[in-house]
């Protein structure tokens, strides 16, 4: 019981941290690097889309996404039940 | 009051300070000098993460390149935080679950195998041995400059006070001071850019001034004025980039890799209580690092703006004192190619080589006469790039308190990390290779005495690398990060997501990945550092980004191997099992 609990619990975590790291990669490898130029064509108020993305935009993305790693992890920990006891 | 006096009253206050967090936060057992006995709180190790992560690199250089690259620059700003996102996700929570004190403690009980560890110990001590270098660099600069004493009286006050708190406190003292330091150095950092910022642009939001439009009424946006002005003087446009794609994309990864399979960095998420702890704190140390690093970008074009307005054009004669003062330290140089008198700032290397060495006596306008040759540009300024953050409130201007400030912030930040790598040294040595390889036996407050040794020869020899700086430190700080890459992150982040993972193919891909990263960069940097330049690399792959390729090759030979070898024992599995759950007993 427990350890399908488990193998359940680990499957959630591998694809909610796949779509984030899919963000990541997009944010920072794609449009900050691959696309750059491309998206440097766009503006956001004073950037070139592409600069923004590569010099500030992803950093902001990268820590949303370690929060919503977070909240959502603790959420799966209670969820499954393998929160740890203080 | 003089900016000297005040800079010796920050620094003097700042110092104080750290001294007597670390009286106060002493260790006395092995638990509190590697890892803070467990109990700091996650918004603490965040403030201290950024702290023990911000180096002299972040604080005082990467301003400075990004200013003078523009667009390339990306590939710090992006490298040295994305790492947080995969340190957050894949490494920190099941790292703390695994409860030990250091990185090879995880790689030699994981892999079962005291092969594995001693590599891994050999890593740790290399790789932050030749970031700590570059930290006493740091302190060195900031010392002569602001304080004008001897570089080398700087480093030893430097080393004083990280012998204090490092060799007492172990990493309960550092943690706090580190939070200190945090404290200190985004002080510092912020204050200056803002000043600039409402100057420029009327924003009080340096991060946001830099997409704002200019406050002298033209309504121009600032980078497309910094484009213009750019263009105009021959230089390449401050928003677009000359780097090739292909390096772009293997430096950021190498750097990001880099950052997460760092030894001082993960050993950070050890000192949580919790696992969910662990997760949380990566967050809190990315805000207070992007804090920083979005402000980083707005200080390199406001500083580049301020030295194109300021510089190109000037009369010598009337140079004001900065000018003056950091070319008498050799980091500014002037050629006056067409002798007019006035500085002519554009595109292109102003001198050959590119390096100003310095004659004897002064030039027609008083300037120091230079040995080099004049190049074919227009371009008769030479400017160092790490002076850009510790020059730029000169330059523009602020009140003396503030270039103060500066000082102690970067004293702040050269100083929290050359601690976190020291005590990662002192661990290595005391824990990994005497407890846990050398002299099982010995107890646990004759390992303390080690580590406390261990320490204090490690900040010996720190100070040595500050005293005899090794070639050029950048050279060595790529070092770091493609070992790390091509070591750590790899072998890690197998031993939690792949239960199969045996020694045998984490032995074999630690060493490929070492091998071939550590050669690469030795034979572009060192061995023939004249072929160093994209027609000669792989794949058009520079020494900086090699650590990448070096991960790939790790990640296909350990998986190839690890096919063809036994599969780890079944309490290994079970241990693999356990770290992946956060609440089930140990």
């Amino acid at each position: 019981m427990s350890e399908e609990r488990n193998r359940a619990y680990w499957r959630a975590n591998i694809s909610l941290m796949l779509v984030l790291l899919a963000i990541w990669f997009s944010v920072s490898f794609l449009a900050g690097i691959i696309f750059v130029d491309f998206l440097d064509q766009f503006r956001l108020f004073g950037y070139k889309l592409g600069f923004w993305f590569s010099q500030q935009g992803s950093i902001y993305f990268f820590v949303a996404l370690i929060f919503f790693y977070a909240w959502r992890m603790n959420a799966l920990d209670k969820k499954f039940g393998v929160e740890e006891k203080d | 009051m003089s900016a000297q006096l005040l800079t010796y009253l920050f620094v003097g206050a700042s110092f104080a300070l750290y001294i007597g967090i670390a009286i106060w936060g002493r260790s006395s057992s092995t638990s509190e000098f590697y890892i803070a006995g467990g109990h700091v709180s996650p918004l603490a190790n965040g403030a201290a993460t950024a702290a023990d992560w911000m180096s002299a690199a972040s604080f005082l250089s990467m301003a400075g390149i990004i200013a003078f690259e523009g667009a390339d620059g990306a590939r710090y700003l992006m490298g040295w935080t994305g790492g947080y996102v995969l340190l957050a996700l894949l490494l920190a929570p099941y790292l703390r679950k695994f409860g030990k004190f250091t990185v090879p403690d995880f790689v030699g009980d994981r892999y079962y195998s005291q092969a594995a560890r001693r590599i891994a110990v050999v890593c740790v001590i290399f790789i932050s041995f030749t970031y700590v270098a570059g930290q006493m660099r740091g302190v060195g600069i900031v010392f002569s400059r602001f304080l004008e004493v001897d570089i080398n009286v700087g480093v030893f006050i430097g080393m004083a006070i990280v012998f204090f708190y490092a060799v007492l406190g172990g990493m309960k003292g550092i943690t706090y001071t580190q939070v200190a330091q945090y404290c200190v150095l985004i002080f510092a950092y912020l204050v200056p850019a803002i000043y600039v910022s409402i100057a420029l642009t009327g924003n009080p939001f340096p991060m946001l001034g830099l997409g704002a439009t200019m406050a002298d009424g033209s309504n121009v946006y600032l980078l497309d004025k910094l484009d213009g002005l750019t263009t105009e003087l021959g230089m390449a446009a401050f928003t677009s980039g000359s780097k090739s794609t292909i390096d772009m994309l293997f430096i950021t990864a190498a750097l990001m890799a880099g950052t997460a399979g760092l030894p001082h960095v993960i050993v950070r998420f050890f000192t949580v209580p919790r696992v969910r702890d662990a997760r949380i704190s990566a967050g809190y140390a990315l805000v207070f690092i992007a804090l920083l690093y979005t402000t980083a970008p707005a200080v390199a074009a406001f500083a580049r703006m301020n030295i194109i307005n300021n510089v190109d054009g000037l009369i010598y004669r009337d140079a004001p004192e900065w000018f003056t003062k950091w070319e008498d330290s050799g980091l500014i140089a002037w050629l006056d190619k067409n002798g007019d008198g006035v500085v002519q700032y554009r595109g292109g290397e102003a001198l050959i080589p590119t390096k100003p060495v310095f004659g004897t006596g002064r030039g027609e306008s008083g300037e120091r006469r230079l040995v080099n040759g004049a190049s074919p540009s227009a371009n008769e300024l030479y400017i160092d790039r790490d002076i850009i953050v510790l020059a730029h409130p000169e330059i523009a201007q602020l009140p003396n308190w503030v270039v103060a400030l500066v000082a102690a912030g970067g004293l702040a930040a050269a100083l929290s990390t050359a601690a976190g790598l020291l005590l990662v040294i002192s661990t290595a040595v005391a824990h990994d290779l005497m407890k846990k390889i050398f002299m099982p036996q010995i107890t646990e407050r004759q390992e303390l005495l080690f580590a406390r040794i261990a320490a204090a020869v490690a900040v010996g020899i720190a100070g040595l690398f500050g005293v005899y700086p090794p070639g050029f430190v950048a050279q060595v700080v790529a070092f770091a990060f493609g070992l790390a890459a091509a070591s750590f992150f790899p072998v890690i982040l197998l031993g939690i997501f792949y239960k199969r993972m045996n020694k045998e193919g984490a032995i074999t891909g630690m060493l490929t990945g070492l091998i071939f990263t550590f050669s690469y960069i030795v034979y572009f940097k060192f061995i023939n550092p004249g072929d160093n330049n994209a027609e000669h690399w792989w794949f058009g792959i520079s020494p900086e980004g090699i650590g990448t390729l070096g991960m790939l090759a790790n990640f296909a030979i350990s998986l190839v191997v690890c096919r063809f070898t036994p599969p780890p024992p079944d309490e290994i599995q079970q241990l693999v099992e356990n770290i992946r759950i956060p609440g089930k007993a140990h």
